[in-house]
């Protein structure tokens, strides 16, 4: 067995960004753990443009090339790829596996988990039909074109209206793959309007609000799908069906650990540090709750970095006075969901941040001890994220903390 | 080129027909109209290894699942073929269920199966502290246990191989004529001749049937969905929950699986399509209902898969077998729900009706070993060893030396879903999100139906 000072285990950009500031303030022993053939993450195969603007002094870059980046910036880091995690034990003992070396067993004198997530599929989903080839998700599409050049079908619809849906027309387009339509549950598109402008008009695809799929057709191939618009049953040919968004934070690990879940985020219970139940063990990124851009995940792989090194230096607040943030509906979860009380001269995660179960108009407030220190009017939507200041508690500490949204 | 015997249906029935003829000494040929073995029925199964405590009392189904347990456990070992030990326990959940356990027990005790026994509500609840407590009581069935739902029927065909049998696939028959002592059978890749023809066409029995006769039973697939809950559920119980079951099916189990998840089904919904397993949205979240009902802990665990298989149900309830010596036939059909342990068992009978009516099957000693790669998730797997290449899929651990494995040999896969059976790749939590362009690079110009054999620009 063999001590490191921190085991990364996820090499996309929230742990490559942590291990870059992890090396950056001095702390030497850094070691990536990548189960993919390269580091890089999910942007390896997001081959449209858009990242990095804001973090790199260029234009945006494209997925693959952001990746890169993100590599090359964490040079001085030791980045094992094609290595599995198989599990985690307290202690920061790290079970690993790799093709020529088998199992191993590593221990991190910290750990940061950053394993990211994983739309969730048709399976999960319960939806009905035959089993046909041809059904995917956004991720495994974007493999198949991007990595593999491979063309999986040529007509497909999307399923879900979320930022990732979009993109799904970008890889679309580049795999010659034509898109009949984009179907939706909901009243109006999950991402920003002018998404649905933008499909509409530049791709010419058409974007079916209030629109559910009720059946997948074909006994070899996707031949079809059955949708209910209006209370109306209409097919839609095509030969494949994209499920897009819905994401979920990749947690097989934590699941089979003693570390704190959150129910509602889907990841790991953090406090303002990025620090979960297990005091050695640190996560950051796409992990937290369902899906924020790379470029997020790569600040709080920073910030995460810096309370990792504080760790090793001894001067984190201890996590057992942390006091857990109260929510109630139609407020989904909060995180962090801890708040530590700690002196002013720490990076605590800046911004709280939340979600809501369904649209309301209403307040949004964060109460301390019944004082409300901030809160917020207006609109707010599901799938939006919603930023609240971090609340800082003194070393007294607090006896309660709430985020509320009291409808109008 | 002539055989012995040609075995219509490559399911798990006519993979084990198939090793028993080849080991008799028969040339054997396996003729399968799906792209791969298991292509119909028996790819949906329950993997249940059953005891035949509630079988029919002196049925074939019930000598057939007590020879196929026995063999089965008797030869797994030379296969590599697991067996997760859970027991099952049928468990009362209403006062009227409860009255009905002594009978079930006794029942099971006359079927052979001397060690099943009552347990109270208290013991129950020891051995299964996730149930809801409604649970009352249950009769325990200790040796009720989970196979590999697919491993097996391809180890009985190797075997088969490996002593001389033939196996052709994507070759459906389509008709036959008897004529000087030897059927020749008409298939789409030209015709196949045989002495003795063995339908074990699964849910095509009757038309297959047809063939040699006015068929004496129609078969009306019965399906069954089934929910796969994810592996951190299996935890919830360790052995299976057989419900006590109703005059029409065996009722809704909650089982884990040799793979370490969790499944609950199935339904039994009659239907005319042979071929549409599809799934219901309705059905599969009244399964995840019941189960949460029986383990209230369920509610927090995902949704892995959702599958369904067809059985071969017949106006019968016993197993259709019977030797026609002026036809030169045997007829195997309407196995309904038992097939996977009944399946050695039923190709022990068989093989007697050949030897009463066409001729002689030997003993093979020592039979060629045809280990199976262990998929299962309780004993050690290949990707824990080094050297057997990378993990390509990261949910169920498979490395690409598997999936190279299965797309070579004697019996490579015959298309996506053999190579998913072979290996369990795509089938775990994501489906696919992270692997299936890594699986289809691996798989594409080896298997007809992995899509993108176009290249992208």
């Amino acid at each position: 067995m063999t001590t490191h000072d921190v085991i990364i285990i996820g090499g996309g950009p929230a742990g490559l960004s942590a291990a870059r500031r992890l090396l950056a303030s001095g702390v030497r022993d850094v070691v990536v753990l990548e189960r993919e053939r390269e580091a890089g993450g999910i942007p390896r195969h997001c081959g449209h443009s858009g990242f990095g603007i804001g973090q790199y002094l260029s234009l945006p870059m494209s997925g693959p090339d952001y990746a890169r980046r993100l590599v090359d910036s964490a040079a001085g880091a030791d980045i094992r790829t094609r290595t599995t995690v198989t599990s985690i034990e307290s202690g920061g003992r790290v079970h690993s596996v790799h093709p020529a070396d088998g199992a191993r067993m590593l221990e991190g004198r910290c750990v940061l988990l950053a394993t990211g997530i994983r739309e969730t599929p048709r399976s999960a989903r319960l939806v009905t039909g035959a089993r046909p080839i041809g059904i995917t998700t956004t991720g495994a599409l974007q493999q198949m074109v991007y990595l593999t050049h491979l063309k999986p079908f040529s007509r497909a619809v999307v399923i879900g209206s979320e930022l990732i849906s979009f993109s799904v027309l970008m890889t679309a387009r580049h795999g010659a793959i034509g898109i009949a339509a984009m179907i939706e549950e909901g009243e109006r598109i999950t991402a920003r309007r002018p998404g649905d402008w933008i499909a509409r008009h530049l791709f010419g695809v058409p974007v079916l609000t209030r629109t559910k799929l009720i059946a997948i057709h074909g006994i070899d191939k996707v031949e079809r799908i059955e949708i209910e618009r209006d209370g109306r049953r209409e097919f839609i040919a095509c030969d494949g069906v994209i499920f897009t968004g819905r994401f979920t934070p990749e947690t097989a690990l934590l699941k089979s650990s003693p570390i704190a879940l959150d129910p509602g985020s889907g990841g790991p219970v953090i406090d303002q540090f990025f620090r979960t139940s297990d005091p050695q063990v640190f996560a950051a990124g796409n992990l937290l709750r369902p899906v924020e851009t790379a470029g997020m995940c790569w600040a709080e792989g920073r910030i995460a970095a810096a309370n990792i090194a504080a760790a090793l230096a001894g001067t984190l607040p201890p996590s057992k006075s942390g006091v857990a943030v109260r929510f109630s509906d139609p407020v989904k979860y909060v995180y962090p969901q801890m708040i530590v009380p700690a002196a002013d001269n720490r990076t605590p995660m800046p911004l709280m941040r939340a979600r809501v179960t369904r649209a309301v108009r209403g307040t949004l407030r964060l109460t301390v001890d019944s004082r409300v220190l901030w809160s917020k009017a207006g609109r707010f939507l599901p799938e939006r994220r919603l930023t609240i200041p971090t609340v800082k508690i003194p070393r007294s500490g607090a006896a309660d903390i709430s985020v509320e949204l009291i409808e109008d | 080129m002539s055989y012995d015997v040609a075995i219509i249906g490559a399911g798990v029935v006519g993979c084990a027909l198939f090793r028993r003829f080849c080991l008799g000494g028969a040339r054997a040929l396996l003729i399968e109209k799906g792209a791969d073995i298991l292509s119909g029925a028996s790819k949906g199964n329950s993997a249940m290894f059953h005891t035949g405590y509630d079988a029919p009392a002196g049925s074939l189904e019930l000598a057939c699942i007590r020879s196929g347990y026995e063999e089965y456990l008797a030869i797994r070992r030379g296969l590599n073929l697991p067996l997760l030990e859970t027991g099952g326990l049928l468990v009362a959940w209403t006062e009227l269920e409860q009255e009905k356990l002594p009978a079930i027990a006794e029942h099971a005790r006359a079927n052979g199966v001397a060690d099943a026994h009552l347990i109270d509500g208290a013991a129950l609840r020891r051995r299964e502290p996730n149930l809801a407590p409604e649970a009352r009581a249950a009769v325990a069935i200790p040796g009720e246990h989970i196979m590999d739902p697919w491993s097996p029927s391809l180890a009985y065909v190797l075997q088969g191989i490996a002593h001389g049998g033939e196996v052709r696939r994507a070759t459906e028959v389509q008709g036959g004529d008897l004529a000087d002592a030897f059927w020749t059978l008409r298939t789409n890749k030209g015709p196949a001749q045989a002495r003795i023809v063995i339908n074990a066409a699964g849910n095509y029995g009757d038309l297959v049937e047809a063939i040699a006769r006015p068929s004496p039973f129609a078969i009306k697939p019965r399906k069954g969905q089934f929910v796969v809950f994810d592996k951190s559920a299996s935890r919830l119980i360790t052995s299976s929950i057989l419900p006590v079951p109703t005059e029409r099916t065996k009722g809704v189990m909650m089982c884990r699986t040799i793979f370490g998840n969790l499944i609950v089904g199935p339904t039994a919904e009659d239907q005319e399509d042979r071929a549409d397993a599809g799934v219901d949205q309705a059905m599969l979240r009244h399964l995840i209902e019941q189960g949460c009902r029986r383990v209230p802990r369920l509610a927090n665990e995902a949704v892995t898969a959702i599958y369904a298989g067809l059985r071969p149900a017949t106006q019968f309830k016993d197993y259709q077998i019977e030797a026609l010596p002026d036809r030169s036939w045997i007829t195997v059909g309407g196995i309904r729900s038992t097939g996977l342990t009944g399946a050695l068992g039923i190709a022990q009978y068989v093989g007697g009706l050949y030897g009463r009516h066409f001729g002689t099957l030997r003993e093979t000693a020592i039979p060629k070993a045809t280990p199976m790669p262990n998929l299962a998730e309780h004993l050690p797997r290949l990707y824990q060893q080094p050297g057997s290449g990378e993990i390509v899929c990261h949910c169920e651990l498979v490395t690409r030396g598997e999936i190279e494995l299965a797309l070579h040999g004697p019996l490579p896969a015959g298309d996506l879903g053999g190579l998913k059976r072979r290996t369990r790749c795509m089938m775990g939590r994501c489906q696919g999100f992270y692997c299936s362009a890594h699986v289809f690079e691996l798989a594409r110009g080896k298997l007809p139906d992995v899509p993108g054999s176009a290249k992208v620009a």
